[in-house]
């Protein structure tokens, strides 16, 4: 019986709310905020929201098509709402939202930076967002010039010799990296059974393993919160395919030991894949490629600004180092005298793993990483991984001791703390999380990583000035404070958005996940 | 860097705080050797004005004068910008996953509506919050289907997006699971007889478009009938989602799990991705589906409010044993979609869906009076593959003139009959009846 | 925190109790607090053999997974199906009505080598 995130989820039940008056450091306040139904809740029948051609009715498709296969009438269901309608409805919704946009978001492991405008402008250019996918080479020169630039690049700014930008997200990197690994040893004569995994690693990884058919290993990571080369060693035999290392780990600590411990996996002939997760941290100042990993996954949304969406596109490009290389995924771009050209046919590279997704990648996610590749320059992505590792280190420095620090080690761009501080007030990690929300702040990723009890994990990013900080800080230790005078004000928390805390136990017994005709709002 | 904020003051005076004293201080952790010690060789920064300039002459260099013909699991289709402008709310796109529900209503409520789109339009009884694409997702309801019936053998019909079937067989290349594939006849339908033989007791789906890739009308509920009669489950694959408004909803025809991407609805074709793929399935197989899924609940006050649910599923929770390893997926597609869908609704889907139909009949039209006759008889929507006796150099031939003429399908399918000449083409709303008309005449020569 | 007398207990903290020949199975009152609400259970047919440390079904929070692991070999002859449709009862009353499973016991001796209910809660203060 195991709890490892150690939260433990309980019926919400009603709390007297208070503090609802107040003005939070970050500027939180009670907006005039709309309730706003479903879309299928909304409308009248025959209104529509767009204006289209009408149909001649020249074809009848009863007369060609089995009356079996087609639809009686349009699709039960559906809302019948105007453009206004439409407008409105989504446009309340937004507000319930806090993004970037709207305030602070130090969600440790995500680098949530701010996402420029002008990415946004560059990536609906009518030259990138209207081009066909199977069109010609010699009608999209543009398209294929870009994907180009930008995997060589990433092989840059990681230190490897090759990129294939096709992976749909990070998860999806991983998953490739892993087949490029497979593939590899498989090439040698046996794929291998285990890969081997620091307690620190995101849940991805092992799922990955696991998807490429690999027994997962975890390695203990020390009480300095690194992996150490005796760990490895012990663990390492001629069964192991591959490390799974993310640098700087989940504790934002920077594993020393990386290149002993590459060493020690490549003497058994075992590969080192990296979790590209951190990169932020390491951007101009250190390569992965030159630490001894094989592989390395990046994330186009936390290193290169695209935006998350709320859930995605992400985009999942994977470097790898020469030897690795002809098993990359199709396609890949390649320059013949001034020409671009896509090699996407297998016969033209026989090692490739294979296809891994539809088409070629997400194509508007590399706009907008390479926009900002461009405007940054090599300065400014040196100086990217500087100030983002200045801002959690002022963070870190700012917050000890009001919060418990779980690992004194130096940290790089992201600091864990936990609630152990708090233990006696009775004021757990998801209640201060909750509290921030009051004070105008998005929580940092909590109970993770999963090795530190009650984990509070914050990356601020780069994009944020001091005073943001400032605020943040103050925010915290005001937290801290109320918990010691008020522990019940804090476990009330949050009062101020459009919803109080939601009974995830209930939706998790009785799932209810699609509207359907009858349905009550509450 | 109009991105930094920091002054040069605001360093020192962090820098003070944090007892460092140099930004490449804070750095001692990575030992000396492991360090860059020269600029990375990137092209150097660029200001704003520039960055447009570079950037316009690389789309600049991507012809996009007319709407495409080719359509072959990606749609031109048209966009209202009222998409567009709800989209670049920053509430919405610059929020992350959402892990804290009381400040993410606003995300957690359109997945709640996408995944009951997906349902309306599929017939199906629960959908998740969305996949990368149609072709992941074609795989992982392969995989699903494997671990539901416990069987290792997965049919799919020669007819499904090639694209799609050549990701199924990476995803399964690791775990061994056994790919038939079922071939279809000169109508263009997968051939019955050959699936009944291709279909035993170790299958544990099959694998059908909806239409197809050849835009053919598959008899799904028959393909279906076969498949439940060993015990099999049946995954129908959507790419082009707006024949949906035509067709039956494939669950209604006895589909088990249907799977496919929404790209048709709300997102620009952008060089092929990103786009919604979508997954959805029967209520019984909830716990086995792959992704995120956003469920209705109440808060402490007994308001309707929506989280993320059924989470012990994903990789953050279960890890090596979970039903997938995706977390990011393509939220913001999924909410572009669902906004046009609402703008859609249902007089605006059936009717786009007809126009689409009839667009299409009169390419096939234009193109018999410009001597070029149908490879295949069966029924389609919006796609057909047409004779013209020499694909590729049509293909070439068109790009002078700045239109993307189709797919030629010796591509993927090269033992085909005839299939130097065949040319997968597609006509949607976007397509005039004067530019289809100009197309023919233009195949022609 | 409750640990009837009456009961053995294993180190991922099941409970068993003996019910004739036969060996009732439930997770302990330790164990659903660390838990949480739970808001799911999946349990073995009736049939279904079972064996002594190896799992025999998962118990699920919003945010945990746990396996069950059985105190004893043999094979299930009863099962708590309202438990699926009521998994808080495993919270509300873990010890009776929140049972899970009914062993029929290869070796009845099995159960000699769990805890009693005094070494259990040692073993439970021990990892608090």
């Amino acid at each position: 019986m195991a709890n490892p995130t150690g939260w433990k989820p309980s019926m919400e039940k009603e709390a007297k709310a208070e503090g609802a008056g107040d003005v939070g450091a970050g500027g939180a306040t009670r907006g005039l905020v709309h309730e706003e139904p479903l879309l299928f809740e909304r409308g009248s029948v025959g209104r529509s929201g767009v204006s289209l051609p009408k149909p001649t009715g020249a074809a009848d498709p009863a007369r060609e098509l089995p009356g079996a296969l087609l639809r009686t009438g349009g699709v039960e269901g559906m809302p019948e709402v105007s453009e206004l309608e439409v407008i409105r409805h989504f446009t309340r919704m937004s507000v319930w939202n806090h993004g970037i946009d709207t305030g602070f978001y130090p969600l440790g492991s995500c680098t949530m930076k701010y996402n420029p405008k002008s990415s946004e402008a560059l990536a609906r250019l009518p030259g990138f967002a209207n081009v066909h996918p199977l069109a010609p080479s010699e009608l999209c020169q543009g398209a294929l010039e870009l994907m180009y630039q930008l995997e060589r690049a990433l092989s840059e700014i990681a230190g490897f010799d090759a990129t294939t930008l096709t992976p749909a997200a990070g998860a999806h990197g991983e998953l490739c990296g892993l087949m490029v690994i497979r593939a590899w040893h498989e090439s040698k004569g046996n794929p291998r059974k285990k890969v081997l995994l620091p307690d620190t690693a995101h849940g991805t990884n092992p799922a990955s393993a696991a998807l490429n058919g690999y027994e997962v290993v975890q390695l203990a990571s020390g009480k300095d919160g690194r992996l150490h080369p005796e760990a490895v060693k012990a663990a390492m035999d001629e069964d192991v395919a591959a490390i799974m290392i993310t640098n700087p780990n989940t504790l934002g600590i920077f594993e020393s030991h990386i290149a002993e411990i590459a060493e020690i996996v490549h003497a058994k002939g075992g590969l080192v894949y990296g979790d590209g997760a951190n990169m932020n941290a390491l951007l101009g100042v250190a390569r992965p490629g030159d630490m001894g990993f094989d592989v390395i996954q990046y994330n186009l949304h936390k290193t290169f600004a695209t935006p998350h969406g709320g859930g995605g596109p992400g985009s999942g490009p994977v470097s790898v180092k020469a030897r690795l290389a002809p098993f990359l995924p199709l396609p890949v771009v390649v320059k013949e005298g001034e020409a671009y050209r896509l090699v996407a046919d297998p016969k033209e590279r026989p090692q490739s793993v294979g296809k891994l997704r539809e088409f070629w990648g997400n194509f508007a996610m590399f706009v907008r990483a390479w926009a900002l590749i461009r405007e940054y320059g090599p300065e400014g992505l040196a100086q990217t991984g500087k100030l983002a590792v200045l801002n959690a280190n002022y963070v870190r420095a700012r917050l000890k001791g009001a919060f418990e620090l779980p690992y004194e080690t130096d940290s790089l761009h992201e600091v864990v703390f936990d609630d152990g501080a708090q233990k006696d007030s009775g004021v757990t990690t998801m209640d201060i999380a909750k509290r921030l929300i009051d004070h105008g702040f998005h929580p940092p990723t909590i109970y993770f990583p999963l090795v530190v009890h009650g984990a509070i994990m914050i990356e601020p990013t780069e994009t944020e000035s001091k005073e943001t900080l400032d605020r943040f800080v103050e925010a915290m230790k005001a937290i801290a404070a109320e918990a010691e005078a008020n522990a019940d004000a804090v476990k009330a928390a949050p009062v101020k958005p459009f919803r109080a805390r939601l009974d995830e136990t209930r939706a998790a017994r009785k799932p209810v996940l699609r509207w359907k005709a009858g349905m009550k709002g509450e | 860097m109009r991105y930094h904020p920091h002054t040069p003051d605001d360093v020192r005076a962090m820098l003070d705080a944090v007892g460092a004293t140099s930004l490449d201080d804070l750095f001692r952790s990575i030992p000396k050797p492991l360090r860059l010690s020269r600029a990375l060789d990137v092209p150097p920064a660029l200001d704003e004005i520039s960055l447009f300039g570079e950037f316009r002459r690389l789309a600049a260099r991507n012809d996009v004068a007319h709407p495409p013909f080719a359509g072959a699991g990606c749609y031109p289709h048209h966009v209202p910008p009222v998409v567009d402008q709800l989209l670049l709310r920053g509430e919405f796109f610059t929020a992350y996953t959402p892990y804290q529900p009381e400040i993410s209503q606003g995300t957690l409520q359109a997945l709640f509506e996408w995944q009951t789109f997906v349902c309306l339009l599929t017939g199906q009884d629960v959908s998740n919050a969305s996949m990368y694409d149609g072709a992941t997702a074609t795989a992982e309801a392969a995989l699903m289907a494997a671990r539901l019936t416990g069987r290792k053998k997965i049919a799919i019909c020669a007819a499904v997006h090639p694209e799609y079937r050549r990701v199924v067989a990476t995803y399964l290349r690791s775990t061994h699971d056994e790919l038939a594939l079922v071939p279809f006849g000169k109508d263009g339908r997968t051939d019955l007889a050959a699936l009944q033989k291709a279909v035993n007791g170790d299958t544990a789906c099959v694998i059908a478009g909806w239409p197809n890739f050849l835009g053919v009308v598959e008899p799904l509920n028959e393909i279906a009938a076969i498949a439940r009669k060993a015990g099999a489950l049946t995954v129908s694959v959507t790419a082009e989602a707006v024949a949906l408004g035509l067709l039956q909803a494939p669950g209604a025809l006895g589909a088990d799990v249907s799977v496919g991407t929404f790209q048709s609805f709300g997102n620009p074709m952008t060089f092929g991705g990103p786009a919604p793929g979508f997954f959805a399935t029967r209520e019984g197989n909830v716990r086995q589906m792959p992704g995120r899924i956003c469920g209705a609940t109440v808060d402490k006050q007994g308001r309707r409010g929506f989280v993320l649910t059924l989470s012990t599923r994903e990789q953050h929770i279960r890890r090596e044993k979970a039903t997938s390893n995706i977390c990011t997926n393509s939220g913001l597609c999924a909410l572009a979609a669902t906004m046009h869908l609402a703008l859609l609704g249902k007089k605006g889907l059936a009717d786009l869906a007809r126009l689409n139909y009839e667009r299409a009949r009169l390419l096939e039209a234009a193109m018999k009076r410009a001597g070029f006759e149908r490879v295949f008889s069966g029924p389609a929507f919006n796609e057909t593959v047409f004779d013209v006796g020499d694909a590729e150099a049509v293909v070439h031939r068109l790009a002078k003139k700045g239109i993307v003429a189709g797919a030629p399908l010796a591509r993927w399918y090269p033992d085909l009959p005839r299939s130097k000449g065949a040319l997968l083409c597609v006509a949607t709303e976007l397509h005039s009846p004067e530019l289809i008309e100009l197309f023919a005449q233009s195949v022609r020569g | 925190m409750d640990f009837p007398e009456d009961l053995r207990y294993t180190r991922e903290h099941e409970w068993a109790r003996r019910k004739g020949k036969n060996v009732v199975v439930g997770i302990t009152d330790f164990a659903q607090d660390q838990l949480g609400d739970v808001v799911y259970v999946e349990l073995p047919d009736v049939g279904d053999p079972v064996k002594k440390g190896e799992s025999f079904g998962v118990v699920e929070s919003t945010k945990a997974v746990s396996e069950l692991f059985s105190p004893v070999t043999g094979k299930v002859v009863e099962v708590n199906d309202p438990l699926s449709d009521a998994p808080e009862t495993i919270n509300e009353d873990p010890y009776e009505e929140g049972w899970m499973i009914v062993i029929e016991p290869s070796d009845a001796k099995d159960l000699d080598a769990l805890m009693d209910a005094k070494t259990y809660r040692t073993f439970v203060e021990e990892q608090e």
